[in-house]
């Protein structure tokens, strides 16, 4: 991107640094939950809400409490420090929005896939997308209510993930267990370097 | 059948949707402009005393963008506060960086390929959250 850069030196303020996470998964996987979950500031949204639209072109069975998608996408803040930011950007759940993923993925740190076991199918085009691009990424198995237990090691094996890939179990509701999920890639990205990140 | 209701009904139109506009009429139809490369997470700084109002030419979606830079904002929340398209946005700040009122300021690699000092500083800020 280095011929597009319009940097001027000396121009005053100090400009952050800032990361780009991806969250991905299935259409009701959780994403927007998982990104309002660890955002500092309301999650922020760009292009259009489609609301009853999907209806007839998203399979909704074992989703019914969702009543809107997002067409674009929606993201949130996490500040670091002054000068590190990370941004979370949830990716279209829909296969209609794959022209937006390039985007997204374009110089992104790395991807969190969130799985529903009730429709684990749902999540493999994500996975397929960040390893045929080389994207580090990490699985949640987002803990829904309703849905069967499986083992971590039934799901790596139905998902057919490469040893080396994290999975996680969380609740995307909850901040806490978000967290653990993003030091979980950010740990994996650090491992991939070959440099780990020490636990304390 | 609902006397508001203009025209044929559209199916993605419904109780719950806003209102229905056509967001390239700001850009008077251009939708690619010199902003197309801006990544989501590029900065955006208005430069130190930009004035729109030189040029009246602008609009007043121009002006905000310009207010809102007065601190380094990424192009993302810029669309998400004004409540536009990111590729509107994308299309407006090319007019406002023709004009010298804004430096828009590109991912680093350091971005992109962060070193293990930047992931270590992101797991304990995550950690302390």
């Amino acid at each position: 991107m280095d011929s597009v850069r319009y940097d001027r030196p000396g121009s005053g303020s100090r400009i952050p640094l800032a990361l780009k996470i991806l969250v991905a998964g299935g259409f009701g996987a959780g994403k927007t939950t998982l990104v309002s979950a660890l955002s500092e500031v309301r999650p922020l949204q760009t292009e259009e809400v489609l609301t009853g639209a999907g209806i007839g072109t998203d399979d909704l069975s074992g989703v019914e409490a969702k009543s809107t998608t997002t067409v674009a996408m929606d993201f949130g803040r996490i500040t670091i420090n002054d000068d590190l930011q990370v941004y979370l950007f949830g990716t279209p759940g829909q296969d209609r929005f794959w022209f937006l993923w390039d985007e997204l993925a374009f110089g992104a740190l790395g991807a969190v896939v969130l799985a529903d076991t009730r429709r684990l199918a749902d999540c493999f085009p994500s996975i397929d997308y960040f390893e045929q691009r080389g994207v580090p990424f990490v699985v949640g198995v987002n803990c829904f209510d309703d849905a069967r237990r499986f083992s971590l090691e039934t799901v790596r094996q139905a998902l057919d993930l490469d040893p080396d890939v994290p999975l996680v179990l969380c609740d995307a509701r909850d901040r806490q267990s978000g967290k653990e999920v993003l030091i979980a890639l950010v740990e994996h990205v650090a491992r991939q370097r070959g440099e780990p990140v020490p636990a304390a | 059948m609902r006397a508001e209701s203009p025209g044929p009904q559209h199916e993605w139109l419904d109780d719950d949707a806003g209102p229905v506009v056509r967001p390239y009429t700001l850009t008077g139809g251009r939708v690619r402009s010199a902003g197309d490369g801006f990544d989501l997470v590029a900065y955006v700084l208005a430069e130190p005393g930009a004035d729109p109002a030189v040029h009246p030419e602008l609009h007043p979606e121009h002006r905000r963008l310009v207010e809102l830079a007065a601190r380094p904002v990424p192009v993302a929340e810029l669309a998400a506060d004004l409540d536009l398209a990111v590729g509107v946005v994308r299309v407006l700040l090319g007019d406002l960086l023709a004009r010298g009122l804004v430096a828009v300021h590109q991912p680093t690699a350091a971005a992109y390929l962060p070193d293990d000092d930047i992931l270590k500083a992101v797991v304990s800020g995550l950690r302390a959250l």
